[in-house]
């Protein structure tokens, strides 16, 4: 028996050790941490159970029968988050470069399996190089396996892609069909081809950081939902992260003890809104004032930064916010913002996590470059996602509502269950000044009553009492007590329950 | 007495002047410009009159305005405060001509003490020391040396109607008092439209001390013992205490009574002040009379127990000074320290904008010990570009200088501010500065202790067991509120590692917590900081942004920001990242490369389509990282773009009125 587990101590050592010392030590240097040290940081202390250690490829082709390796490229398994179960896999960039077979897709699958299975949120660490070539199409059936697990998962359990390395080819499709993508800055880049291709294919000389950065994920192609300084930085914060999810499109969303009252006042709110209505001011102080004490956890918040989306928690149960940056564009709604948002309001819905919207939009951005890129049926996403949403949806509207996207940011008329407006609310069709030019067009030329036509509409709009004298807004509160009235708002709805009609699904404008 | 005063003035003095009236029974009306409409004062008196626009000279400098707002509102009489219209004679007799009260003195002796060569003259006739030189007028170089050779170096050239360094030069020889005349005068001229200069002594290493006097309309004058003034900055004061910790009793009494006898020469009838210059042997020479309420005189009231303003609303209306010079009692020691919004760690350059949060410490009042705080600010308000940027006056009161001091380093470390930079840090590495604690000042205190300005205070030892004491103890109960979350695995629950690592800016510390028994905070440590376990008590939760408690014996607060997977901590005017790890995290954490911050781009672009409204720059100017650079408006928006760091403009791409498209470049910079 001793011999047994002395053996088993030997082939535990070896598989740790990946593709050995020399592998490790270059991965350290490139500022990278090796699977397993990633996984002792995402994981609380002792808690990874490891599966499929010892599995090897199966390929003899191109003298792969004498290199095997065991692990086969891939850690994989299960462990906890602050006691919370997670599955996930780790790409070991030092064994063949983190590349994919058949059987290291075969790893992935198993444990992609078990959380659809269990109900547990899947996360993907990346640092690899694409397929594995020696094997031909057995690996490209391998990736094929992992994307169908992807989508079939998708909206069951949360799913979160970590780039921490190269990404390329067959492995940005996993992560693209993940609920989430974060990268690390400097060490990470993601393309479907890289660099050498482009040159070849479009004659455009372009680095693997220009091409697929995390800065260019995050601020251009909005691939990425945020990135981080380092490994460690990066893989503390999903830590933060995966205690905002609730496990499964079962469970409830998870709760904190909150040392923050929910009926705290905030007196400074009612100075938010600064008396010129030309000036902007900042949605985050809003938001950070509202949240249990001041937590929030942005999403994108580098890209189209007119819109800001993130969970908080409010009363120690998790919340998304969606709120129109007014210090960003005024706030206006354009096609990046749509689709941002959109995509946070359906994961939100998908998991059960209560919608709260803070609505100060001018309108949907004009202009040719925003009508030729689709802004229609971009701005229909986010109509679609909150109009589809079933959760709670709470919303605050602080001084602009203009238009459509009035109808658009969880209005009352597309079910938004609990519509606040702040004094300084103004709901109309659109500003003032617009509307009385084109009532009046006949007395544009005289500007002593073109003002005066002004002045009428801002009177009879510039305010949320005609909204509210329909039922169009629930109630006027006052800015000092918006926590208050959304943790209320939000208890009362803890138990909503609605059902969209049986459909096999939607057909959200794509 | 009178039913109502209007206060002509805004910002805390407003404020400071509405409390004090409103004790009397008093009712008070505010005035306020168009940009402080929501300001603090105009919420606390009981009547607010709008007067015109926010800058200044149309608004709170308009005579007629003020007087207009008294007839409106039946105000009998005007405070003035401080600034503004305080030391204009042409408005107290404005207001007399309009049958209204001016709380000040006669205008006589606002112009007698208005013009500093007049000043002088008084000072002279009433056997004060005034600083020797020439009072007469100099008409050319050559009778400018002769004066200097007389009085002996060095000596000052200085513009008669001038103030604040304007025209202002000091010569070491008689070359240079030759070519400082002709400099000095020009300057004059061009600033003040008067190039009479004089020329004095010139004193070394001198410190400012002042005395408080007190006058009634029947004669009275008495003297509030001293305050002194040497730590400035850019002849702007800073820090102020009273009593000074140069004077000895004969001293203070002959100051005393030469500023009672410069008052009595002027028929003084109201709060004034006479600043003198003193030199380290405790010499002393007139500088000026302030004919008004000064900034800092919360000093004096905390020693001497006699609210100033109280009696300068009485002798207003023609009471008599119930106060007695022999009566008088100096109990104690006063610090105040000005909060300005303005950024330390940037050449202190004003900082504007919305105060997100202001949370001063709690004001305490006792006849040993106080903590005041004198503000006309709050959370949510707005400090403007149009007024001064002082947010506040935190006055200290304790038994002892040393006391007042360690009160005033607590206090500041309890003054949370967020959303504009402030000279919170500055004043709290000023408290814990030996030269300063010794008392050994001079006004070039700041210049010799900050010579390369201010780049945050160094850490001692104890505050760095301090900090990582608290970034130990948050990081714990944050953890431990962590593991309580619901949906956990059955089974052993998740423990809490006791084995800690804490980086501290780039030093780290091992920690190995102890046991730590309930939610009242207590947790016993060891740190390899420190030689001892270490008890620590607090109550924090997360959230809070001041850690109170006890390390210790000692009380500390520690300020509290969250940041990515850690805090930023301040404390004694250190501010510091602290993140805190297991040790096997911190061995990984080891690995990271060490990032430089990117190289921001030479360029400024248009961060959205817009419309160009203002360029606050020219072309070769010099910007610090900070200032305004332009306006754009977007979506009917004003968006105020400006410096990421030091530069200077080398090409303006826009100009006003220019229509840009999202990332046009606006200007370069070299």
């Amino acid at each position: 028996m001793q011999d047994i587990l002395n053996e088993l101590e030997e082939r535990r050592a070896v598989a740790r050790l990946g593709g050995g010392e020399r592998r490790i030590e270059a991965q350290h240097k490139r500022g990278k941490l090796t699977a397993r040290e990633r996984i002792e940081l995402l994981l609380d202390e002792g808690s990874f159970e490891e599966f499929d250690m010892f599995v090897e490829h199966r390929c003899s082709e191109f003298g792969m029968g004498e290199t095997k390796i065991p692990g086969d490229g891939v850690v994989t398994g299960w462990g906890t988050v602050n006691g919370r179960t997670v599955y996930l896999f780790a790409k070991d960039f030092t064994v063949f470069g983190g590349s994919l077979s058949e059987t290291h897709a075969k790893k992935i699958t198993k444990i992609q399996d078990m959380a659809l299975q269990n109900r547990a949120p899947c996360i993907g660490l990346f640092d690899a190089g694409g397929a594995r070539i020696q094997e031909g199409v057995a690996a490209l059936g391998g990736y094929g396996e992992v994307f169908l697990r992807n989508v079939l998962a998708s909206g069951v359990i949360p799913q979160i892609s970590v780039i921490m390395g190269p990404c390329a080819g067959g492995d940005v499709y996993s992560p693209a069909m993940t609920d989430f993508i974060f990268m690390v800055k400097d060490t990470s880049y993601m393309f479907v081809t890289g660099p050498d291709v482009v040159k070849t294919v479009t004659n455009e000389t372009v680095s693997a950081e220009e091409l697929g950065g995390a800065s260019v994920h995050t601020t251009k192609s909005s691939i990425a939902d945020n990135a981080y300084d380092n490994d460690v930085e990066a893989l503390l914060q999903m830590r933060r992260f995966i205690d905002f999810l609730p496990s499964s499109n079962l469970a409830p969303v998870p709760e904190l003890p909150s040392f923050d009252d929910g009926e705290r006042v905030v007196a400074s709110l009612d100075t938010i809104i600064p008396a010129n209505p030309n000036q902007p001011y900042d949605m985050k102080e809003l938001i950070g004032k509202v949240v249990d004490e001041g937590d929030f956890f942005e999403i994108q918040a580098a890209f189209a930064r007119n819109i800001v989306i993130g969970f908080g928690r409010m009363e120690g149960r998790t919340v998304g916010f969606t709120a129109n940056q007014p210090m960003v564009l005024a706030g206006v709604l354009d096609s990046d913002a749509s689709r941002k948002a959109a995509r946070f309001v359906r994961f939100c819905d998908c998991f059960s996590i209560p919608l709260v919207t803070f609505v100060d939009v001018p309108g949907f951005l004009p202009g040719t470059a925003q009508e030729y890129g689709g802004l229609i049926k971009h701005g229909a996403k986010l109509l679609f996602a909150f109009a589809e949403a079933t959760v709670p949806k709470v919303t605050v509207i602080t001084r602009k509502a203009y238009g459509g996207a009035y109808d658009v940011m969880s209005s009352k008329h597309i079910r938004g269950d609990v519509n606040y407006a702040w004094p300084s609310a103004e709901i109309a069709v659109m500003g003032p000044k617009g509307a009385a030019e084109i009532l009046y067009r006949s007395e544009l030329a005289d500007a002593g009553k073109i003002e005066q036509r002004i002045k009428d509409y801002e009177d009879r709009f510039a305010n949320p009492f005609v909204a509210a004298e329909r039922g169009y807004i629930d109630e006027v509160i006052v800015p000092r007590n918006t926590r208050r009235r959304i943790s209320r708002a939000l208890n009362m709805l803890r138990n909503k329950r609605t059902e969209n009609p049986w459909k096999k699904h939607d057909n959200i404008p794509l | 007495m009178f039913d109502k005063i209007l206060i002509a003035n805004r910002g805390e003095i407003a404020c400071r002047v509405i409390k004090t009236a409103r004790r009397m029974g008093i009712k008070t009306v505010a005035v306020f410009s168009e940009a402080d409409v929501r300001a603090l004062h105009v919420d606390m008196a009981d009547e607010a009159v709008n007067i015109g626009p926010a800058a200044a000279a149309q608004s709170y400098l308009v005579v007629d305005k003020i007087i207009d707002a008294c007839k409106q509102t039946g105000a009998e009489a005007v405070h003035p405060g401080y600034g503004f219209l305080s030391e204009n004679s042409a408005f107290a007799h404005a207001l007399s001509k309009a049958g209204l009260v001016f709380i000040g003195p006669n205008p006589k002796a606002i112009e007698a003490m208005g013009d500093k060569i007049e000043s002088k003259r008084f000072a002279n006739a009433a056997n004060v020391s005034t600083v020797p030189g020439y009072l007469g007028e100099i008409n050319d170089g050559t009778e400018a040396v002769k004066i200097a050779d007389e009085i002996g170096y060095p000596v000052m050239i200085k513009a008669s109607a001038g103030g604040g360094g304007k025209g202002m030069r000091i010569a070491y020889s008689d070359a240079e008092v030759a070519d400082g005349f002709m400099r000095a005068r020009s300057e004059a001229k061009s600033s003040f439209g008067d190039d009479r200069v004089f020329i004095e002594k010139f004193i070394v290493n001198p410190r400012h001390i002042e005395i408080q006097v007190l006058g009634d309309k029947h004669g009275n004058v008495i003297h509030l013992g001293e305050r002194e003034c040497s730590i400035q900055r850019r002849n702007q004061k800073v820090i102020e205490e009273a009593p000074s910790p140069l004077l000895d009793a004969k001293t203070r009494k002959a100051m005393g009574e030469q500023a009672v006898a410069l008052a009595k020469a002027v028929d003084y009838d109201s709060a004034g002040t006479v600043e003198f210059v003193a030199g380290q042997d405790r010499s002393f020479f007139f500088l000026e009379m302030n004919t008004r309420l000064q900034v800092e005189h919360p000093v004096t009231e905390l020693v001497t127990g006699i609210d100033l303003v109280e009696q300068m609303i009485r002798v207003a209306a023609g009471e008599t000074l119930a106060i007695k010079q022999n009566s008088l009692k100096l109990n104690g020691w006063a610090v105040e320290s000005r909060i300005y919004a303005e950024d330390p760690y940037r050449n202190f350059m004003p900082s504007t904008g919305r105060l997100v949060s202001y949370r001063p410490p709690e004001e305490v009042s006792e006849t040993e010990t106080s903590v005041r705080n004198d503000t006309g600010v709050y959370e949510g308000g707005e400090i403007s570009i149009y007024y001064d940027p002082m947010i506040a006056k935190l006055c200290t009161h304790a038994p002892t200088r040393k006391d007042a001091i360690n009160q005033m380093a607590d206090a500041l470390d309890r003054f949370f501010i967020h959303g504009i930079q402030h000279n919170v840090p500055f004043l709290a590495a000023v408290m814990a500065n030996e030269r300063w604690r010794g008392g050994e000042l001079a006004t070039s205190f700041i210049d010799d202790e900050f010579p390369e300005g201010f780049d945050g205070a160094v850490a001692s030892d104890e505050v760095k067991r301090t900090l990582v004491s608290a970034a130990a103890v948050l990081d714990h109960m944050e953890n431990t509120r962590k593991r309580e979350i619901s949906g956990q695995m059955g089974g052993k629950s998740v423990q809490f590692n006791i084995e800690r690592v804490v980086k501290l800016g780039d030093d780290w510390f091992d920690v190995t917590m102890g046991v730590t028994s309930d939610n009242s905070g207590t947790v016993i440590f060891q740190h390899s900081a420190a030689d001892t376990p270490v008890e620590v008590r607090h109550s924090w939760v997360p959230g809070e942004p001041v850690w109170h408690g006890t390390i210790g014996e000692a009380t500390v607060s520690v300020q509290v920001r969250r940041i990515l997977n850690g805090f930023r901590l301040s404390h004694r005017g250190v501010e510091v990242e602290a993140h805190v790890y297991t040790r096997r995290e911190a061995e990984l954490a080891r690995l990271m490369p060490v990032k430089v911050p990117p190289d921001t781009s030479k360029k400024l672009l248009c961060p959205m389509p817009g419309l160009v409204v203002s360029l606050a720059v020219d072309k070769g100017q010099e910007v610090k990282a900070g200032e305004q650079l332009c306006v754009i408006e977007a979506m009917k928006m004003e968006n105020i773009l400006r410096a990421e760091r030091d530069s200077k403009v080398s090409i303006i791409h826009a100009s006003p009125g220019d229509s840009l498209a999202v990332d046009a470049v606006i200007m370069e910079f070299e």
